[in-house]
């Protein structure tokens, strides 16, 4: 019994042949074949895919912003002040911070002595810069470059994220210093 | 008598060689083909590194052949319980025995004269007592001549379906009995037109023996097209290559295994190394059907107007060559073809669709079928009238 299909293919007697559209089919493939052979034979890539993690892929969104970097202060100190917000609001729960006390430094007394971003979780959508009340983690126009057979490995510590890009953000605009004689309130 | 027998061993080396060489060969074309047929770089993660450096040898991803028997023969030989162990672990020999037995008839080159080849060696006296030891005997490069080398092929060929029929019945898996069932039914309706096609074949060239067609492809059509069986008989051509690669069993025929309805086919529940057989017999496969449609079709180990002593030009200019520079360029002739017109099928392979079964039966009885039939009729009428 022959069953009437709603999507019955509209072939006319030139597609039915077959060989015809074979032939065609295999025109394409072999056109795009030989397009791409020749550009490796000239040395030039011919394919679309990115040798990863060797290549970086060309179209990345020139907004695409994938790596974290910790931002300093003038004389070199992180400018974290470990206040936790960004690893509590960072919905991959991706960001560890041990902190450390220093109780000299009366405008900064509490640092992060170990800042840890889990690559191999973080979904890249920067809360953790909107939350930071200090503009002390920013992300920038790169992407990490993690790629390991561990994921344990795949962590960037403090002073990767203090390194990523030259210590000083030129686009950052620090705020004032205490000057000589200003004096904290604790302190007074 | 030993000259004989060590030629021949010579020559069986050289086959098993050329079919497993050309086989990993073919698997390394195979990803790199599609790879670039889909814009994509294909697998270049196998590398070795030279001892003491850092430097590591990727060679385009051509080691991955190695990489891939190496784990196939590492990993674990899961057996599942089935009723016939027997069976189970004798069908994967079934498959690939045959495919290595069928090249034995094929050959891979024109005539050798071993006293003739020790003419380059440069100390003629150290030469002489082998020269003296073959004598003027000839050989064509050939593992086993026979008269009746095209229905060997087809012989031999049709054992290679017991193998996969066995594999799916004795591996106690519906995934695996379908594709049998199927494996077996495709081969039953392709087999027949591609018998129909060479039968119009031997019309043609008057002989079953292979060797005697191959040498019948070395005259000129018309005074310039070769004699190749492509330009005699272009629809038989087509017919055989069709009816070859759904022996194969692949795309667009790989019914018996398709990976989205049946898993992996008939070799669903084979393991380790047993799979890789499969998987090399299909590899060899290629390279057989290959060779078959070279010597058929694409007139063998001839290049226009090469013949045993040189070229020799329509227009009547020669030009001598010694015996050794023959003899190597016939085997170069014949694996360059080979390897083109394996790069073809692997070029199908990625291009075409799989049929649905029901396709795959009207194809195959409703239109190849007759076709073959009529080309015979044809091809007959033509002979019988001398035309
Ligand atoms: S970008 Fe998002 S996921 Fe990544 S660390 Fe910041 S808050 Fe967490
Ligand atoms: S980076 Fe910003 S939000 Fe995160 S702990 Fe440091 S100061 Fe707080």
């Amino acid at each position: 019994m022959n069953k009437d299909y709603w999507n019955k293919p509209a072939m006319g007697l030139w597609e039915r042949l077959y060989i015809f559209e074979v032939i065609r089919g295999l025109c394409i493939t072999g056109s795009v074949f030989f397009g791409n052979m020749w550009k490796w034979l000239t040395l030039r890539k011919g394919a679309l895919t990115a040798y990863y993690p060797e290549e970086v892929r060309s179209d990345y969104s020139p907004n695409n912003r994938g790596r974290h970097v910790l931002t300093q202060r003038e004389n070199g100190e992180v400018q974290c002040v470990s206040c936790n917000m960004c690893a509590t609001v960072c919905p991959a729960y991706c960001i560890e911070i041990l902190s450390t006390a220093n109780f000299d430094d009366v405008f900064h007394p509490k640092a992060p002595e170990r800042f840890e971003i889990d690559y191999s979780r973080c979904i890249f959508c920067g809360f953790c810069v909107e939350a930071c009340p200090e503009d002390a983690i920013r992300m920038i126009k790169d992407i990490p470059d993690f790629p390991a057979f561990d994921r344990d490995t795949m962590c960037a510590p403090l002073d990767l994220l203090l390194n990523w890009r030259p210590t000083r953000d030129p686009a950052k605009v620090y705020p004032t210093q205490p000057q000589n004689g200003e004096v904290h309130p604790w302190a007074a | 008598m030993i000259q004989d027998l060590l030629i021949h061993l010579v020559f069986m080396g050289y086959a098993i060689a050329f079919m497993l060489g050309l086989a990993t060969l073919f698997t390394w074309v195979e990803r790199k083909q599609s790879a670039i047929m889909a814009d994509r770089i294909g697998a270049n993660r196998c590398y070795i590194r030279i001892p003491f450096t850092d430097i590591k040898l990727v060679a385009w991803g051509l080691f991955h052949g190695i990489a891939d028997g190496a784990k196939m023969l590492l990993k674990e030989n899961f057996t599942p319980t089935t009723y016939d162990r027997f069976c189970y672990n004798l069908a994967p020999w079934l498959a690939a025995v045959p495919v290595l037995l069928v090249f034995a008839v094929i050959p891979f080159g024109g005539t050798l004269v071993p006293g003739n080849l020790l003419d380059i060696v440069p100390f003629p006296h150290l030469a002489q007592p082998l020269k003296d030891f073959f004598g003027a005997r000839s050989y064509q490069m050939q593992v086993a001549r026979l008269d009746a080398g095209i229905l060997v092929v087809l012989a031999i060929s049709g054992v290679g379906i017991i193998g996969t029929i066995l594999a799916g019945w004795s591996s106690n898996n519906k995934f695996s009995l379908l594709g049998a069932a199927r494996a077996a039914s495709q081969m039953i309706s392709y087999e027949i037109s591609m018998g129909l096609a060479l039968i119009s074949l031997v019309v043609t060239y008057g002989t079953l023996d292979l060797n005697e067609m191959v040498r019948y492809q070395s005259g000129i059509l018309y005074g310039a097209l070769p004699t190749w069986g492509i330009f005699m008989q272009p629809l038989a051509f087509l017919l055989f290559l069709t009816a070859a690669i759904a022996e194969n069993k692949r795309v667009p025929f790989d019914l018996p295994e398709c990976e989205s309805e049946l898993v992996a086919g008939y070799f669903t529940e084979y393991s380790a190394m047993k799979m890789g057989l499969f998987m090399l017999s299909e590899f060899i496969e290629i390279v057989v059907v290959s060779a078959l449609l070279v010597t058929l079709f694409l007139g063998g180990y001839n290049l226009p107007w090469l013949t045993d002593a040189g070229f020799a030009f329509p227009n009547g200019a020669t030009w001598a060559m010694p015996q050794p520079a023959v003899v190597l360029l016939q085997v170069l002739t014949f694996t360059v073809k080979v390897v083109l017109a394996g790069c073809f099928q692997i070029q199908i392979r990625w291009s075409l669709p799989r049929f649905r079964y029901d396709q795959l039966m009207r194809f195959g009885w409703k239109f190849l079928l007759p076709l073959a039939a009529l080309n015979l009729v044809a091809t007959v009428f033509v002979r019988w009238m001398n035309l």
